[in-house]
């Protein structure tokens, strides 16, 4: 195996176990809303590294660009202006894979081996083994993951696992000008958010705290936030983040049922399915469902 | 869980690809992940100074290949220097995105002239180019250098051709630039600096 | 800046005005963080924009654009008013206890000896009254009424927080919340640090402005100390090394004043460069300006640079007067200009009034672009549609462009903001046939030595005997380069108090400017980096960044000018007898014998406190000017003048005097007087500004900033939006008197209106950085609107305050 640094913790729709024995460092991102300039950074060093660029887009009359997550655009700043009691605030965040503990994208991926959690808490997507189905964005609390238009298959932020592989730190948070982005053990982490929310409730950010939400079993990307009562005021940050009922689901009780009860039906288009993709077929079925419904 | 029978239907679909294709046998022998090759690995390394800000930023600039002769070096990365004190490893948006500067669409690569009144560029050779560059500096020159000015007092300056500096080429540049434009006789002159 | 990027960390706080720099500077800014995060130091921005520094800020105050002297003007009369100056070094290591001339008066807006035709002073009453020997006055007491201090007093009494909310559109409170801030650091042991760059040396007030800043930290007692200072954030990576090497017509390398019209021979010219000392026993270090000068001429003529010939003092050429961007480009307009060489500038982008500058460029016999990119001026000659409407056909100007390197493809050193300069290595070849500025400068000028050298023409003299002991003729190394300028000893080098020792062998490098002599027996090319290249070798590639004292001085990583020193006049950092006024951060202290501490003392190294040698060695009073004598073109005292566009009727400080309306003594040309708005056709203020995602004209050509930010746009706040229907996205028409630009509107919450003598005023925004040319959509070039007036010292133009209209396109 080539990376000892890496070992997994679980695979997209593989039930053989992953080893276990070893114990290995968790690691994790921080991001300090507090110290982040929106400089963009971040987003170029990430492009770079990681060899994509977006299209040459358009100004819509704000800041942020590109405007939204893409498949070449792993990370996007989120610019909102906050004005309340006569005090205007420019709250700047950078949007991207959350990694979590308890990934709704690889529970939610059909594809063998297509989404892979290593044990430091990476959650990787390997597009040589993408179908392109889409459920890893359904499956995300976060709405991360974008498919590509050029081969169909899903991209977001590796955490730039090739680098961790190395013992160097992501792109972005190398490249990060005022330390706002902040990579180590996960452990070290929390307790350097520790200090830094003391420091911002001695400038009078009562309600400074850290995002490492609980509903999917914390994440290796936490936030610093001056306002953590209120994520939602961070361009939409859920408040309260987990994996949809849908997900959870299929992976617990329907999942034999699924493949006995519609692995014939599958059989026939299994290799349209692999070879265009399913979008098509799952509309198709969704569509004889939704006929069947409506009779 | 109060699930609709359309979300059954759904999750029962969505079940679909990965226990399909695992029945077939397509996998897992393509499960066993393999993060993307490291691709700094054996490149040379080499210390530079980001142009851009007088933050003046060390960057480390990866090239392609390790000297030998028949490999052309391509720059193939460029990020923080971490032993640079001032920006320690750090990068911000213009200096992390070096790469495409170097690499810009529009560098240029041989010398060109716009004739008077022609609407395109044509290319020359250098010595072309230095040859009429030299022609139009000595006749403007000749024609208009000042030995004294009315009072009779030596000035000895050239003041119709006009020279403005860069201020991102390094300072040896820039002093041999200053050294040969005094030299001969230039004073309208100024500097990206000012502005 | 007189301290450095990493210093910015010792600040107790840091003041932001003029300037932006988590956006423009953003490594160097973390410092600023640091300082928050380990110092619990207070971030302050004053800005028109609540910019991205602003959103880090711990307290924002808005101003309007142009009013920076108003508000500085308030900040000194409330540190009076309230007690809050650091007495004992004021005392000590400021000029307020001199005596000025009682023939000097400020009256109505005006200070004594106004011509308002010529638009310029005559400074005779700006100087102080001398004693016998030649020394100033003092009055220790601060009592005498023509001592700085009760001048001073005076001069800003009248800038009330009332005046300030008037002129500035600052709330009151706000302002007053700044004020208390900055007088926190009125003690001894904690600092304020100035940031500025751009947004204070734009204006036509811009280097009174940053004057005004000074005279604050001298009150403060920040001058010297670590954390302290006045930092001018710099522009390019090697503004402050080009500069040094005086690219521009008034200097020469190392800030020598080049000689002029009225120096008619080398020793005239040496004697009125020499300046004597004002106070007793200061070092006075203009003293020194012959040994800096003729070491020049030896650099540069060498063996043909005799005792006999003034040191071919001839050959230097004489300014003839006025010589900027501004001046050269309104004498092209007139057609007294038919060559022009452009190397890595592009003025079409970035020089005020596009217009003006492309019809200067029309009347041009021939061009000569030296650019590793395509810019927008190469091609001013072309048709962009309307982003650059021109007919080729109808003009004559032949254009010769030429592909240079960049960084990555040249080896050599750059000096950063804070003056350490860096060697770097060559990392690849160039594209194409590109070839680096020094081979290009090199070939040109062999070319023309050879064609002198045939058929003769005007004084070819300085030509043929420019020195040239290069390899490689054609290609002369960094190397060599560096070793020129540092400069070498051409005879044994003896001690003035002891001619039998030899301090530098005949052929040596030197080691310090100390070393340079004024009869012709030590060659340096730009006597402040005398040092970077000793016998030692380069110390510009010295790589130990080891940090003993924890300051951040780094003494071994490169080399900084002057004399590897990292904070200048850091004797200030010291009380007069030589203890720090803040122990926890020595920069400085007297050991006994010699000056010792984290720093190369800015200081003779053996001079005891007692013998009262004062901090700013540079001057020959010793101390530093609350009052500026003769040195400033509108006057001794910073004072709040409009910018030339402005929305107001009249100066508020001054409502009756309409000399007093802008800056009486900054120079206008014909044409472009006729050429400013009023704001009854222009009622909003415009102020030009860089975005982080993008460098001034460049990287429009990168695609990876291209993509972060990919459009031209104008910011404008909600009320303007909403009153001239407007809404985000929509593409806007912004005019000037001279013209106009079409962009995308960004309606924000962070640009308000100001309220201003009971006038509304509304700021718009523009970003610079889009072009014709480019990885960008392709854009109008900002300057298409700025006005052609720049600061009456420096002739910087003024980029940050005119008038413009705006309207849905």
């Amino acid at each position: 195996m080539a990376l000892q640094s890496l070992d997994i913790k679980q695979r997209s729709a593989t039930t053989t176990p992953a080893p276990q024995a070893r114990q290995t460092m968790e690691i994790a991102k921080l991001i300090d809303v507090s110290a982040c300039i929106g400089c963009k950074a971040c987003q170029v060093a990430c492009m770079e590294w990681n060899d994509v660029r977006e299209e040459v887009g358009h100004n819509v009359g704000v800041y942020d660009n590109p405007t939204d997550l893409t498949e070449n655009a792993w990370t996007v700043m989120r610019f909102t202006e906050v004005e309340e009691n006569n005090k205007l605030e420019w709250l700047i965040r950078k949007d991207g894979c959350m990694h979590c503990s308890d990934p709704g994208c690889l529970k939610s991926c059909p594809a063998p081996g297509a989404i892979i959690q290593y044990s430091n808490g990476v959650v990787d997507f390997h597009q040589e083994n993408c179908i392109g189905c889409g459920y890893c964005v359904t499956g995300c609390p976060f709405n991360v993951p974008r498919i590509s238009k050029k081969d169909n298959k899903a991209y977001k932020c590796t955490l730039c696992s090739d680098r961790l592989a190395v013992n160097q730190a992501p792109a972005c948070v190398k490249a990060c000008p005022t330390g706002a982005i902040e990579f180590g053990s996960k452990e070290d982490m929390k307790d350097y958010a520790g200090k830094r929310i003391a420091d911002l409730k001695e400038r009078g950010y009562d309600k400074a705290g850290l995002y490492d939400p609980p509903g999917v079993g914390g994440t290796h990307v936490m936030y610093v936030l001056h306002h953590a009562d209120r994520p939602g005021l961070y361009a939409g940050l859920p408040e309260n983040p987990s994996i949809s009922p849908l997900v959870s689901l299929w992976k617990g009780a329907t999942k034999p049922l699924a493949t006995f009860a519609l692995g014939l039906a599958a059989l026939g288009s299994l290799f349209h399915y692999v070879i265009k993709g399913p979008n098509e077929v799952a509309r198709e079925i969704e569509e004889e469902i939704e006929k069947e419904d409506a009779s | 869980m109060n699930v609709t029978r359309r979300q059954f239907f759904r999750i029962c679909t969505a079940g679909l690809g990965g226990s399909s294709i695992a029945m077939m046998g397509f996998s897992p022998n393509a499960a066993l992940a393999e993060v993307r090759t490291f691709k700094l690995t054996r490149a040379t390394e080499t210390r530079n100074t980001c142009p851009y800000c007088s933050v003046s930023c060390g960057v480390l600039i990866y090239s392609s290949g390790d000297k030998s002769k028949n490999a052309h070096a391509e720059i193939i990365h460029i990020e923080g220097d971490p032993d640079n004190p001032v920006n320690r490893g750090t990068l911000c948006p213009k200096g992390a995105g070096l790469r495409d500067m170097v690499q810009s669409a529009n560098r240029l690569k041989w010398p060109e002239v716009r004739e008077a009144g022609a609407s395109e560029w044509k290319k020359i050779s250098w010595n072309e180019a230095f040859d009429r560059i030299a022609k139009h500096m000595k006749a403007d020159r000749d024609a208009n250098f000042m030995v004294q000015n009315k009072d009779g007092l030596t000035v000895n300056r050239w003041t119709s051709t006009a020279f403005l500096a860069s201020s991102a080429a390094p300072n040896e540049a820039g002093y041999l630039t200053v050294k040969t434009i005094r030299a001969l006789g230039m004073t309208s002159i100024d500097t990206q600096a000012r502005i | 800046m007189t301290n450095h990027w990493v210093d910015i960390k010792n600040a107790d706080l840091i003041l932001v005005m003029g300037g932006n720099p988590a956006e423009a500077h953003p490594c160097g800014f973390k410092w600023a963080i640091e300082a928050k995060k380990t110092r619990k130091a207070k971030l302050v921005v004053v800005d028109p924009r609540f910019n991205r520094t602003a959103s880090v800020a711990d307290f924002y105050a808005p101003l309007r654009s142009g009013s920076d002297i108003a508000f500085l003007g308030g900040v000194i009369n409330y540190l009076i008013a309230n007690d809050k100056i650091h007495k004992d070094y004021v005392k000590a290591y400021t000029n307020a206890s001199f005596l000025v001339d009682p023939g000097f008066k400020f009256s109505d807006g005006l200070f004594s000896g106004y011509n308002e035709e010529k638009r310029s002073y005559d400074k005779g009453s700006w100087s102080y009254q001398l004693d016998k020997d030649g020394y100033a006055k003092i009055d220790e007491s601060w009592q005498d009424p023509n001592c700085v201090w009760q001048l001073m007093k005076a001069h800003y009494a009248r800038y009330t927080p009332e005046m300030v909310a008037k002129v500035c559109g600052t709330p009151k409170e706000s302002f007053l919340k700044v004020c208390e801030y900055i007088a926190e650091t009125a003690a001894p042991n904690k600092t304020m640090t100035s940031l500025y760059a751009l947004g204070w040396t734009e204006h036509s007030v811009g280097s009174q402005n940053i004057r005004c800043m000074a005279m604050i930290q001298l009150l403060l007692g920040n001058m010297g100390m670590a954390g302290g200072g006045i930092n001018a954030l710099r522009g390019h990576s090697n503004v402050q090394g080009i500069t040094d090497f005086a690219l521009y017509a008034q200097q020469l390398p190392g800030y020598l004043a080049a000689p002029t019209d009225a120096d008619k021979d080398i020793k005239s010219f040496l004697e009125k460069k020499t300046t004597k000392a004002l106070r007793p026993g200061q070092m006075n270090f203009y003293q020194n300006f012959p040994k800096w000068y003729v070491s020049l001429q030896k650099a540069w003529w060498g063996d043909a640079a005799t005792k006999d010939n003034g040191f071919a003092f001839d050959y230097m050429p004489k300014l003839a007067g006025a010589s900027d961007v501004l001046s050269i480009f309104d004498q092209m307009y007139q057609g007294k200009i038919n060559g022009f060489l452009c190397q890595g500038f592009n003025p079409l982008a970035s020089v005020a009034n596009k217009k003006k500058v492309s019809d200067a460029l029309a009347k041009l016999k021939y061009m000569v672009v030296m650019d590793p990119l395509a810019t927008d001026t190469s091609e001013f000659w072309k048709p962009y549609g309307e982003f650059n409407e021109v007919d080729p056909a109808k003009i004559p100007t032949e254009v010769f462009r030429l592909p240079t390197s960049l960084f990555a493809e040249t080896a050599g050193s750059f000096t950063n903001s804070g003056r350490v300069i860096l060697w770097r290595w060559k990392a690849a070849e160039p594209p194409g046939d590109a070839k680096d500025d020094t081979e290009i400068m090199a070939t040109l000028f062999l070319k023309l030595k050879e064609m002198y050298a045939k058929d003769g023409g005007a004084f070819a003299e300085p030509i043929q005997k420019l020195t040239w002991a290069y390899r490689i003729p054609n290609k002369p190394s960094p190397e060599e380069l560096m070793m020129e300028y540092n400069g070498k000893a051409l005879a044994d080098v003896v001690d003035p108090k002891d001619a039998t020792k030899v301090l530098v062998k005949a052929g040596d490098q030197l080691p310090s400017f100390a070393m340079l002599r004024d009869d012709g027996t030590t060659t340096c090319g730009n006597w402040i980096y005398c040092g970077v290249w000793s016998q030692a070798g380069n110390n510009s590639a010295r790589r130990d960044n080891s940090d003993p004292s924890g300051l951040g001085q780094t003494l071994n990583w490169g080399f900084a000018w002057p004399v590897n020193r990292r904070i200048l006049y850091n004797r200030a950092s010291a009380d007069p007898s030589g203890k720090p006024w803040d122990p926890k951060r020595t920069v400085l202290r007297w050991t006994g014998k010699v000056w010792g501490g984290n720093d190369i003392p800015d200081m003779r190294p053996d001079a005891a406190p007692e013998e009262n040698v004062m901090p700013f060695i540079m001057n020959p009073e010793g101390v530093a000017r609350l009052f500026a004598r003769d040195l400033m073109a509108e006057g001794p005292f910073p004072e709040h003048y409009e910018p030339f566009e402005t929305p107001l009727e009249a100066n508020p400080m001054h409502p009756q005097n309409p000399k007093a309306k802008s800056n009486p003594a900054a120079r206008v040309y014909k044409g472009d007087m006729e050429a400013f708005g009023n704001a009854k056709d222009f009622p909003y203020v415009a102020t030009t500004y860089r975005l982080t995602e993008h460098f001034h004209f460049w990287t429009k050509q990168s695609l990876v900033n291209a993509i972060m930010q990919p459009e031209h746009f104008v910011e404008i706040g909600e009320e303007l939006a909403k009153e001239k229907g407007i809404a985000a996205g929509d593409r806007v028409k912004v005019r000037s008197n001279r013209g106009f630009i079409k962009a995308v509107a960004v309606v924000t919450k962070r640009i308000k209106a100001f309220d201003i003598d009971g006038k509304k005023v509304h700021t718009v925004g523009i970003p610079i950085h889009f072009g014709f040319k480019g990885a960008t959509k392709p854009g109008f070039i900002t300057n298409t609107l700025t006005p052609f007036v720049g600061d009456a010292n420096t002739q910087t133009p003024e980029y940050k305050a005119f008038l413009v209209n705006i309207e849905k396109a």
